[in-house]
């Protein structure tokens, strides 16, 4: 039992970190409301660094490494509300496409793993359960991983060359999100696999998105706390600085309580996937849904905290918030996924 | 310690557990056969109990062995409160003794100190209450007005005055107090911790019935009762610092173990289980708020083993002492607040032949976010020393 980072994914968190502050400050951010893009200068450097390819195999070019390294980094991505797809292309296409690679013979997927960890393929992966709906990501993007799932066959994993089909914006609260439609055809050349092995994909791929969505709601939750109580030290009314009234520490308190207690049920289960020795659906479930709750909860204290002027687009915490709303909901609100472990806990009963 | 995580125990630990699990299937009475400790009966046979637990080394695993421990770490004492509560073995009548004083006898006592209170400590044969809130001092701790005078002649302190909330009160043999040594001193400072024979000429105990109708706690008179100068605890007019670390152990790691909530919580699903059998049109109502106590409990386990990690390795738990003893608390009643709506119109059956370990255990969560500091004034540390708001 040793519950803890070593020193060497903590340095690389910190090294992660410093260059996010300088690269992607909130000015930043909002260049991307304006034209979002997937591929940025920032995200070259995060290739380089070795952060977008952390899970592709060595021979790929990628650190090989597992969720549990990615989970911190991660963090710092939400921290600043990084505007490109670390969690779909790091967190979720890695992965997915090099347990194809052991499994397939298709010869599109070690090239996809190359290009990966060079920095030049951006993923967006749909989750399924939802056919039709918007995918995040989706506009900009190299490659889509798609579902299709008539619920007589099981489910079919494609992987879409977005070059070859027309995606359809749609408005998202937060524009970075870059959500689209695809419009595509499912075909024998699109098609990397289906029956059980698409299904233990997307189940994979459905518990990692939960840990990896979790990381980057803790990201949040701490800088909008962060953001708040440094706020609540400058603003004086009544001739003292808020954060000095109960009033106003107790708001605070609380979320920062749900957040202290969010952060090893997250990196619990990143362990617990790695090690896939645990049960992995609701050391996930717990960790999405507690994320949830304490990134939900933040959001809600930093704005009433902050008062009118944290309702302005001049603040800049309302990127926070916009990101923290638009993936609370993602890959399974908090209720789906107290949904989800009590089903997983009465299975055993 | 560049280890990586791992969240599994050692073999050596599943030994431990191995054992432990062992002696409480051949030992621990049947869960719920002895009477509340809150009673005199159930007072005894509680000590009785654990004095059983002490006869093979079972009632404090992480202590020494000097002292009638085990010499383990963290983790194996949390381990075997994982099959302590498993077994459903009675709740520990001499906690306020080992969860919170060692700890603190471990790092302000003297050699004679250790020796002569962690023996009988350990074997329940002495038991101990707390002494530090006064009718006008509660959350504000550092405001109480009990006082003590040196008297050089005696050889000790005469203590005078009222405290008032001591769990276990009623009957224990000791008292760990704090007194105002130094009336003349700032409020935090001049204060002093001392240990009191409560057989001592001058105490007199009345029990306070509470919620439940049982004396669960005290109020406690002092008048001039002597107490020589070798159970002092720590320095004269360093009471508070001791106390603080009494306060950490209250709060932090060791007086709620996630066994605790982790048992309840899983008992919760039981019950939803048998509920959703019965009603499941109601039952399904309560889901989501099943779910959430539970996760509660799963978050708890999990910090606890993040936490005690760190200790491990050289760290120190500060304020997040604070925050943990709000999360605990507030776990404890979304627990029992689930299993009471499950429960529905049968949440207040109670009475005679009827058990209600949910009602009893809703009664007990709900002083939770009151003792141990209320989580008013948690919540006041949290904002000051983790985000570092001003004072209020």
């Amino acid at each position: 039992m040793h519950f803890a980072f070593t020193d060497q994914q903590l340095e690389f968190r910190d090294a992660v970190r410093q260059v996010l502050a300088k690269e992607c400050t909130p000015g930043d951010v909002r260049a991307a409301y304006d034209a979002p893009m997937a591929r940025s200068p920032r995200w070259a450097t995060l290739a380089s660094l070795g952060v977008v390819g952390l899970a592709v195999p060595d021979a790929h070019g990628g650190l090989g490494l597992g969720l549990v390294d990615l989970v911190p980094l991660v963090e710092e991505a939400g921290r600043v509300v990084l505007p490109e797809p670390l969690v779909e292309t790091a967190g979720l296409a890695a992965p997915l496409l090099a347990d194809l690679e052991d499994a397939t013979t298709d010869a599109r997927v070690g090239p996809w793993l190359d290009a990966l960890a060079a920095g030049h393929l951006t993923v967006a992966v749909a989750e399924p359960g939802h056919p039709g709906l918007p995918i995040a990501g989706a506009v900009g993007a190299d490659l889509l991983l798609l579902v299709v799932d008539d619920g007589l066959d099981g489910p079919e994993l494609h992987g879409v060359d977005a070059a070859t089909v027309a995606v359809t914006p749609v408005p998202s609260l937060d524009p970075t999100r870059r959500l689209g439609i695809p419009a595509w055809t499912p075909s024998p050349e699109t098609l990397l696999a289906s029956g059980e092995q698409a299904t233990g994909y997307l189940s994979a791929t459905s518990d990692r998105a939960a840990v990896v969505v979790g990381a980057e709601l803790l990201g949040l939750a701490d800088a909008m706390i962060a953001l708040a109580s440094s706020y609540a030290k400058d603003r004086q009314q009544f001739g003292k600085p808020i954060g000095s009234f109960q009033a106003v520490k107790h708001l605070l308190a609380g979320a920062q309580v749900l957040l202290e207690f969010a952060r090893p049920a997250v990196y619990g289960a990143a362990w617990a996937l790695d090690a896939g020795s645990y049960d992995t659906s609701v050391a996930a479930s717990v960790a999405k849904a507690y994320a949830t709750e304490a990134a939900v909860e933040a959001a809600r204290v930093a704005l009433q905290v902050h008062g009118a002027i944290g309702y302005t687009w001049e603040c800049d915490l309302h990127l926070q918030l916009k990101r923290t709303w638009a993936v609370a909901e993602a890959w399974g609100s908090a209720t789906d996924h107290r949904a989800r472990l009590l089903d997983a806990l009465l299975a055993d009963r | 310690m560049d280890r990586p995580m791992d969240l599994h125990y050692t073999d050596a630990q599943e030994a431990f557990r191995a054992d432990a699990r062992a002696w409480l299937s051949a030992h621990a009475p049947a869960p719920r056969s002895l009477p509340s400790l809150d009673t005199a009966v159930g007072f005894e046979a509680h000590r009785a109990w654990e004095g059983e637990l002490a006869g093979d080394r079972w009632s404090v695993v992480s202590w020494p062995e000097e002292y009638g421990g085990r010499g383990v770490g963290i983790l194996e004492w949390l381990v075997f409160e994982e099959e302590y509560w498993r077994a459903q073995a009675p709740l520990r009548v001499s906690q306020n003794g080992v969860f919170l004083l060692a700890p603190t006898m471990f790092e302000f006592g003297t050699d004679a100190q250790k020796a002569r209170f962690l023996p009988p400590m350990a074997s329940a044969e002495e038991i101990w209450c707390q002494g530090w809130s006064e009718p006008d001092a509660g959350s504000d701790l550092a405001g109480i007005r009990s006082r003590a005078r040196r008297s050089d002649a005696e050889g000790g302190w005469v203590l005078s005055g009222q405290k008032t909330w001591a769990s276990r009160g009623a009957f224990a043999e000791w008292c760990f107090g704090l007194f105002r040594t130094d009336p003349e001193a700032e409020r935090h400072r001049g204060l002093t911790y001392f240990l009191i024979d409560m057989a001592t000429p001058g105490v007199t105990v009345r029990p306070i019935p509470q919620i439940d109708g049982e004396t669960g706690f005290a109020e406690l008179f002092f008048e001039d009762v002597l107490v020589p100068d070798n159970l002092v605890l720590g320095d004269v007019g360093a009471g508070w610092n001791v106390a603080m670390a009494t306060a950490g152990s209250e709060r932090g790691l060791s007086l709620r173990s996630p066994a605790r909530y982790s048992r309840s919580a899983d008992r919760l699903v039981d019950l939803y289980a048998e509920r959703l059998r019965i009603d499941p049109v109601r039952a399904r109502r309560s889901a989501d708020a099943v779910a959430h106590a539970w996760m509660c409990a799963e978050a708890y386990r999990l910090n606890t083993l993040w936490t005690a990690t760190r200790v491990l390795d050289g760290g120190s738990v500060g304020p997040e002492a604070s925050a943990n003893k709000i999360h605990w608390s507030e776990t404890d009643l979304a627990i029992h607040r689930a299993a009471l709506s499950l429960l529905g119109p049968e949440a207040e059956f109670h009475g005679d032949g009827v058990d209600a370990p949910w009602l009893d255990g809703y009664l007990f969560a709900l002083a939770g976010p009151i003792y141990a500091g209320t989580n008013e004034i948690q919540r006041n540390v949290v904002a000051e020393r983790m985000l570092g708001l001003p004072r209020t």
